[in-house]
């Protein structure tokens, strides 16, 4: 395995080894270039994860102060926690569910099909479908995404089959297991499903597609990338010329090093992403680096999210398998006749009774709650995941009295929802109850919406530098050598999630700077 | 389907040896269900048996389920003993929690919280101080406590762990059998 000096500066260091971070990583050693992975958290292989939802937490959530305000009752339930993702090598593809789905051709040019919206900072992003395209078949082929190339679905669980009966009674039309980045067939090394359940603990088979067993090993075999995990970077470091020339980090120990680089890629996720950037600013970029825009930490989206769950008279164990594999996708569509613009995508989701309790209706008690919870075992769910509006005040700043360890501003995440995304989700709550009341629900449950899992939009992809943080390619429009690559590149969120699209776009940013290096350019 | 088996594998021996070790041997040898149940507020080192009596009745009235013996509750709330005995703060969390809970009892049914007969009549007295610091500390506790409990699970029909069961693959992930015919 490689291992780079401090003060190597031919190096690209990227910050993060989720799906951004990790991809990026592994497609640049495999073309000859070298690169140290920076990531805050353990290194945790997949047979130590644990089938335990609170264990599981404590072993692998991103768990360091932050701080919240705004209208979304996340800051109210859980101020500290506004986000649900991983702090270890991986990132949040340990803690994802699977699905893949590709953004729609419209979802690239939101400002042009939606108009304009009051309250929303709506921009088309500078990059089409037709020019993804390609990239989204890589990335399909490189997670093993079931319906694309020739991968067959997976079966469909109980929880599954509940959807589908009352999508069908309802008239809706597609309905299946998902594209899901979840093996149904041995490939790629890795195993069939075994439907564990527990998804969101890490997938102890590996059928499950994550940057740890892949695209690291992967990477790390070429002898071009270096992984030290439980290094926090703190500020990116530039020359008076402007350009980026490493990164400052805490070591396992609580060292400070400084890693030199030809090229800085931040791939930390939508909260800790532009936090670096605000606690990199300096005389040169005194409101954050690559800031002159002032979109850094703006435009903040995590998808208009809710769930709906169900109890019916007898028994469906929905906890039984495959997470998330199931869908419907006909309110997927921009149609805004239902008096909303964008669409949602119903997935099938269960969690398991520890955290059923704690997120059903967090804060309620009582004969009204625990009746819920008394009907856990004859219950299904469904999780709503639709386009929410870019909205500039929606945002991550750096709190003026909370530091971490080192002494660093902690971020503090506002967020409000748009009229729009009240508007979808109530709808989407109403078509949600209407599935499963069609095959004899006794009950529905719209159930809010959880610490934020897609965090997306902080720094965004715009076509003129004054719209956005970075071009088409996540390069920093102020700073040549500097690029975003995990989802805060997100000029806007689509109804799906979004981590085929992260993977899809580190692929082509690697094909970038690849070439860039190569004529020179960075 | 494939049904998960609710009974309460939770034995009163088990949970004589769990959470009320120093029980003395003479109060099991008697048997009586009664002393047994009084028995483990006795244990209690910094907050009154009394307390720790009447914040089991809170803890049920909380989250009651009536599948649930006492026995999960008492897991669920001894801790804050521990707690109290560590933390001043906490002692007094509990402690004058559950005296201004008795106080406004007594001044509505003349009588402590725990012997306010009907759970609906003590709910009305929980929402009076459903906003303060002692109600939200113990009911976002119990929500850990109780729950995460894996003795808990089975009475919920929920089988935690599966990995090492090899998955659902062949325990019924797809065993769903009262569906109308798509």
């Amino acid at each position: 395995m490689a291992k780079f000096d401090l003060n190597d500066s031919s190096v690209v260091v990227i910050v993060g080894s989720g799906a951004g971070g990790g991809t990026l990583g592994n497609e640049l050693a495999q073309k000859g270039v070298k690169v140290v992975i920076l990531e805050a958290g353990p290194r945790i292989e997949n047979h130590d994860f644990v089938n335990d939802e609170w264990e599981s937490f404590s072993q692998l959530a991103w768990t360091d102060a932050r701080t919240t305000s705004g209208t979304w009752r996340v800051a109210k339930d859980f101020s500290g926690l506004p986000a649900w993702i991983v702090k270890a090598v991986g990132g949040s593809t340990t803690h994802w569910a699977g699905a893949s789905l590709r953004f729609d051709e419209h979802e690239f040019r939101v400002k042009s099909t939606y108009g304009n919206l009051p309250g929303a900072n709506l921009l088309d992003w500078p990059v089409t479908l037709a020019e993804m395209e390609p990239w989204y078949a890589k990335a399909e082929n490189k997670m093993g995404v079931t319906r694309t190339n020739g991968i067959p679905g997976l079966p469909g669980n109980n929880n599954f089959k509940v959807l589908e009966a009352g999508a069908k009674k309802l008239g809706y039309k597609t309905v299946h297991t998902g594209n899901m980045a979840i093996n149904s067939q041995p490939r790629d090394g890795r195993g069939a499903c075994q439907q564990i359940g527990f998804c969101f603990q890490g997938c102890k088979s590996g059928a499950k597609w994550s940057t740890l067993y892949t695209e690291i090993p992967k990477g790390e075999a070429t002898g071009n990338l270096e992984v030290r995990p439980s290094s926090m970077a703190v500020k990116i470091e530039h020359d008076t010329g402007g350009k980026v020339t490493g990164v400052v980090y805490a070591d396992e120990s609580g060292a400070m090093q400084r890693q030199k680089a030809r090229i800085v890629a931040v791939a930390g996720n939508s909260i800790e992403s532009p936090r670096l950037l605000l606690n990199s600013a300096s005389t040169m970029f005194p409101d954050g680096l690559g800031n002159s825009s002032g979109q850094v930490g703006r435009n903040y989206m995590r998808h208009m999210t809710g769930s709906v769950y169900a109890v019916f008279e007898k028994s469906v164990h929905m906890y039984r398998g495959t997470t998330m594999a199931g869908i419907i996708r006909d309110e997927a569509a921009n149609n805004p006749k239902r008096g909303f613009v964008g669409g949602y995508e119903m997935e099938t989701l269960s969690i398991g009774l520890p955290f059923m309790a704690a997120f059903l209706n967090p804060g309620a008690w009582g004969r009204p709650f625990t009746a819920a919870l008394d009907g856990y075992p004859r219950m299904a769910g469904m999780w709503l995941v639709g386009e929410d509006m870019p909205q500039e005040t929606n945002r991550i700043t750096l709190d003026p009295r909370v530091k971490d360890k080192f002494g660093q501003p902690v971020a503090s995440v506002h967020f409000d929802d748009h009229p729009n995304d009240l508007a979808m989700r109530a709808h989407a709550y109403k078509q949600g109850a209407a599935v499963y009341d069609a095959v004899g629900a006794t009950v529905t449950y719209p159930t809010p919406p959880y610490p934020s899992t897609h965090n997306l939009g902080t720094n965004r992809m715009s076509e003129k530098p004054r719209d956005g943080v970075v071009n088409k390619f996540g390069q920093s429009h102020d700073v040549k050598n500097l690029f975003v690559s995990d989802g805060s590149q997100f000029t806007s969120g689509a109804a799906c999630n979004p981590t085929l699209t992260i993977v899809a776009l580190a692929i082509r940013q690697a094909d970038y700077i690849a070439g860039a290096m190569q004529k020179k350019e960075i | 389907m494939r049904e998960v088996d609710r009974r309460s594998k939770h034995s009163r021996r088990v949970f004589l040896k769990g959470a009320a070790t120093a029980v003395p041997v003479v109060a099991v040898a008697t048997s009586v269900a009664v002393s047994i149940e009084d028995a483990w507020a006795d244990d209690s080192s910094t907050l009154s048996p009394a307390t720790m009596k009447t914040l089991l009745k809170v803890a049920r009235d909380i989250y009651p389920h009536d599948v649930l013996g006492d026995s999960y509750y008492i897991t669920a709330i001894k801790p804050w003993d521990g707690k109290a005995a560590k933390d001043a703060s906490v002692k007094s969390l509990i402690s004058d929690g559950i005296t201004r809970l008795d106080q406004n009892a007594r001044d509505r049914h003349k009588v402590p919280y725990v012997e306010v007969p009907w759970e609906a009549d003590r709910v009305v007295l929980l929402k009076e101080i459903e906003g303060s610091d002692f109600f939200q500390k113990v009911r976002g506790d119990l929500i850990v406590s109780l729950y995460n409990q894996k003795e808990v699970w089975p009475r919920f029909g929920y089988e935690g762990s599966s990995a090492e069961h090899g998955g659902y693959i062949n325990r019924g992930f797809a065993d769903i059998d009262w569906l109308p015919k798509a």
